[in-house]
């Protein structure tokens, strides 16, 4: 079967194409070079004057997992508020800020998403996360898989093990947990709370293994350099939402002492104590540290006006969110001598002084990072809204006008503390084409997705070009996913089951036999059973299957 | 190793780390001996697991029937197929599987706008109704294992439910955090389980009625929050007892407070659990304290689990108006049964044979372990393998969070329910 998509305005940054014209051609689930003339095309799409993308790519999303399925346990409410019914391709599902697999799955396609990364993967809870992302329609995935609060991890590092030995057990947490990457979590924080800690800045000591959260990301980024893994550490830094923070982060950058550091949802971690409710923006702080450190990354973590609900690693954080908490509930978990987690429901308001800056200052990050392949576009879903508020979100990026409007709302002490109205930035299309596609490829490594070149995954999205960007974002005229038609307008029109995402880095299995032992001694699962086997994952994901990316080394 | 999980078993070996399926505790470090078609537990046993594994030679009665009439699996799905056709309001209920049984049946349900409910959806639902209102701080097993050094416990003994519950969790010396645990143990509302010794101070018991159990954590939360109390004697016990327990509570650096909800068999119950889950809450405001829920058992939690996570919700589903919707009053299987609002019922039981289908008069299909002990013959039975027996699976632990493979530990013919429910979709 060979397909043409003909005429289209192409936006494929990762060839530094920006809108020619150009044929795209599709065999089977690859992108393909132009046939000869002799080739008969077996079906054409005729493109002209639509926009044509790679699928887009979400690098951090909770998506699935033990976290995300207690807060769609504990939220009858926004179920029954956002039932999906039943189709003739489709499963029934429900749910906005905690969608079902199947609702996020097809939501995710037709809004032109092929691929979503779950960014916080409890080891001991991997096979859950795997298998509530091979329910996720369509899309392909991958996890990150979280370490750092730990007592495996914190032994080692208070007996001083070389770096060595922590490689070999990072690598073998990727092979066990079968992830794409590694995600530290308020570093070492997570455990320190199980002692009672409530506060623990990245040069404290953890009370019982006297290590610091800045000791954790330095090793555990030197591990994944080492082990040359694509994707660089993934890190949620200390002080979570804390008025301050931003000392804290940009402390964390240098932290990595050079090396790759992916800094998550830095919109929570880029707060200063300016002002009569010592509580400002620090987000032109932030990004000029990121400007000037290439070996920096970030997504936002952007929040959107409306209910949603908060699922973090993060027991500390979470557990001081409590009382903020709309509707007033919240679990709170200890997790397996591994981490821990906590689901807090949150509704953010723009007349809320609070909520209206942490809305700005996402924003102003987005708008002071100046290279767009070094800040990536999340809300954290669901953290700071449902990843359904992307569109929305492109809009106030790429429309000064549309976001000034929506700066004119916000709770006025909030709008007099953010430079936001003075910005003129608007991103181009091609700059969103990096944000979303070629940009997360590139940082976790997927050498054939994010691009339009030949061999690339045919996941490709076609947007009819409306000069109202959220609406064109929202319901894409094609969405083909490994080359299949999966949705048109907003609609499911084929339904598939994606791949996972995963690497392999080797290590020395003496490691094994340490596990085994330590499992044996203090847990209650063996560490056989603990990892996860190729043949399981097949299952999980309904055959579809499971791509090993390489490694640098 | 997890390959032995499809591999052909050999027929004589020994087999090591095997989950077992039979309670929410899921140990996954027994050893097996099998011989042909028998198994035997060498190591790491209890009352459970060592009857439910030994039991289950494998049975003469494995074919499918069909009005009583032995019948091959097509046949016998194609009747239920046509049973299913006919239904206005099927009701899938039991759902004692595995996740892949668990993935079918949530499949199932949906195309034929059936309702889900699972056989132990009373116990589960008096956690989740709290979960729902107001939320909780727990914990899991190896947390306690660990750091546990007060644990309460709420109207339930725990051993017969849980049999190697103190033994894994409670009983060790050895922690990450020393080689001498000690771990103060009280029963609230249950007598110390016979023969329970613990390296610890032995274990207290304060005798109360299960029911006023929500009295008892209600005046816990209250002296732990330093109110004063007029009152001599709750729930039947005097004053200073819970005046010693709650200061005990107090001053305990990581307690845990466990109960079972099946055992919590009195009206509204879910109020026990909640006033327990307040006063954790209250009690980590100066130190940590978390609840140990135990359930999972008969594949309750992994059920619940695969349908909470494809459709928002998990038992007392129904999918009638095309859309899932939830309601613990209107879509109960008992309630559906004896108002005749069901008009079909399958029924799936894989892990225990003494857990039939209710007494009811409407039509049934029965996907239930080989062996299974029945009250009248239902329209259509099709034995089905026991996952960790005859086939491979994945069982969630009680905690909600370790999911456990499972592994096929013999050579048998019989299919699983995932593969029953998938020939009936097949034959709709």
């Amino acid at each position: 079967m060979l397909l043409k998509l003909k005429g289209g305005r192409l936006y494929d940054p990762a060839h530094a194409v920006a809108g020619q014209v150009r044929d795209v051609y599709v065999r089977g689930d690859r992108i393909v070079p132009p046939p000869g003339a002799r080739q008969r095309i077996d079906r054409e799409y005729d493109l002209t004057g639509r926009i044509v993308m790679p699928g887009a790519i979400d690098i951090h999303t909770h998506i699935g997992g033990g976290k995300v399925n207690l807060a769609r346990a504990m939220l009858p409410e926004d179920h029954r508020a956002d039932p999906v019914a039943r189709a003739e391709l489709t499963r029934a599902s429900s749910g906005h800020a905690a969608p079902g697999t199947f609702a996020a799955g097809y939501r995710y396609a037709t809004m032109g998403y092929t691929t979503c990364f779950e960014p916080a993967i409890l080891p001991v809870n991997a096979r859950q996360a795997h298998l509530e992302m091979g329910d996720t329609p369509i899309v392909d995935k991958g996890g990150y898989a979280m370490l750092g609060s730990d007592d495996f991890l914190l032994r080692l590092l208070a007996a001083g093990e070389e770096q060595a030995v922590i490689n070999d057990y990072v690598a073998w947490t990727l092979h066990a947990t079968r992830c794409i990457g590694i995600k530290v979590v308020n570093p070492g924080g997570i455990s320190a709370f199980k002692f009672n800690q409530r506060k623990l800045d990245l040069d404290e000591r953890h009370v019982y293994y006297q290590v610091t959260p800045r000791d954790i990301v330095r090793v555990l980024a030197r591990a994944v350099d080492d082990l040359g893994v694509p994707h660089p550490l993934h890190v949620h830094a200390s002080n979570l939402g804390v008025p301050g923070n931003l000392a804290t982060t940009l402390d964390t950058m240098r932290a990595a002492e050079g090396l790759p550091i992916h800094l998550t949802h830095i919109q929570f971690h880029s707060y200063g104590t300016e002002g009569d409710r010592k509580f400002s923006s620090g987000a032109a702080r932030v990004a000029e540290a990121i400007n000037r450190q290439p070996n920096v990354s970030c997504d936002v973590g952007q929040i959107m006006f409306g209910q949603t609900v908060t699922a973090s690693g993060d027991t500390m954080a979470q557990y001081r969110n409590v009382p903020h908490g709309h509707p007033r509930k919240a679990v709170i978990m200890d997790i397996e001598c591994d981490a821990g987690c906590g689901v807090v429901p949150f509704r953010y308001r723009d007349k809320n002084f609070v909520n209206a800056l942490q809305w700005a200052v996402g924003l102003e990050i987005f708008l002071l990072v100046s290279d767009p392949w070094r800040v990536f576009l999340t809300t954290d879903h669901p953290n700071g809204a449902p990843f359904t508020s992307y569109p929305e979100l492109i809009r106030l990026l790429m429309d000064r006008s549309f976001r000034n409007e929506r700066l004119a709302l916000i709770q006025p002490d909030a709008r007099a503390m953010t430079t936001l109205g003075t910005i003129d930035r608007e991103y181009s299309l091609y700059e969103i084409a990096i944000l979303t596609r070629a940009a997360p490829a590139r940082i976790l490594g997927l050498s054939d997705r994010g691009h339009l070149g030949p061999g690339a995954a045919a996941d490709i999205t076609v947007y009819r070009d409306q000069p109202d960007r959220e609406r064109m974002f929202a319901a894409p005229e094609y969405v083909f996913k490994d080359g299949e038609l999966v949705a048109r307008n907003g609609t499911i029109v084929g339904v598939t089951w994606g791949r996972f995402h995963t690497v392999a880095p080797g290590f020395d299995r003496g490691i094994e036999r340490r596990l085994q032992s330590y499992f044996e001694r203090f847990h209650t699962i063996r560490a056989e059973n603990f990892r996860i086997a190729e043949e399981e994952m097949l299952a999980f994901g309904h055959g579809a299957g499971v791509v090993t990316h390489p490694c640098r080394r | 190793m997890s390959s032995a999980s499809t591999s052909a078993p050999s027929p004589s070996h020994e087999i090591g780390n095997v989950a077992c399926p039979f309670c929410g505790l899921t140990c996954d470090d027994l050893v097996v001996a099998r011989d042909g078609g028998r198994l035997c537990v060498r190591a790491n046993g209890c009352p459970i697991s060592v009857s439910a594994f030994e039991q289950a030679s494998l049975p003469r009665d494995a074919e499918p029937r069909v009005g009583g009439r032995a019948a091959t699996l097509p046949e016998a799905a194609a009747e239920a197929a046509r049973l299913l056709r006919g239904a206005r309001q099927p009701l899938f209920a039991g759902l004692a599987t595995d996740v892949a049984g668990a993935r079918a049946a949530g499949r199932l349900a949906d195309r034929c706008g059936g309702v889900l409910d699972h056989m132990n959806s009373p116990a589960v639902l008096r956690n989740i109704l709290v979960l729902q209102d107001g939320g909780w701080m727990t914990t899991t097993l190896s947390e306690v294992r660990n750091r546990a050094d007060l644990l309460v416990v709420a109207g339930s003994d725990i051993t017969r439910r849980f049999p190697r519950f103190f033994e894994r969790c409670i009983a060790n010396r050895e922690t990450l955090f020393g080689t001498d645990r000690r771990c103060e143990v009280v029963f609230v509302g249950s007598d110390v389980p016979e023969g329970l010794t613990l390296p610890g101070p032995a274990p207290a018991a304060i005798p109360c009625a299960p029911a006023r159990l929500p009295e008892a954590f209600g005046l816990l939360r209250a002296l732990v929050a330093g109110r004063a109390v007029q009152a001599r004697e709750v729930a039947g016990v005097p004053l200073p007892v819970w005046m010693e327990l709650a200061g005990r509570m107090r001053s305990a650096r990581y307690g845990v407070v466990a109960w079972a909800a099946a055992d919590l068999d009195f009206p509204h119950a879910d109020l026990a659990v909640q006033a327990i889950c307040e006063l954790v809450m209250d009690l980590n405001r100066t130190t940590r304290f978390s609840g140990l829920p135990l359930g999972g058992s008969d594949g309750d939690i992994t059920s619940d689990n695969v349908h909470v996570w494809q459709t928002g919700y998990g038992f007392r589903t129904s999918f009638g108006c095309g859309f899932p919707e939830a309601d613990a009053y209107l879509y109960s299987a008992p309630r559906l049964l004896e108002g005749g609002e069901a008009d079909v019922l399958v029924w799936i039981s894989s892990f225990d044979p003494t857990r039939g289908p209710p007494r009811s008069t409407v039509p049934t299909v029965v996907l239930g372990r080989a062996g299974m002990a029945l009250d009248r013959e239902p329209e259509v039975f099709v034995p089905v393998g026991t996952p960790g027996i005859d086939h491979a699976g994945h069982l969630f632990r009680t905690d909600r969070v370790v999911t456990l493979p499972l592994r096929r530990l013999r050579d048998s013919a019989l299919p699983s329910v995932a593969q029953v429910l998938d020939a009936i979709e097949a034959a709709l």
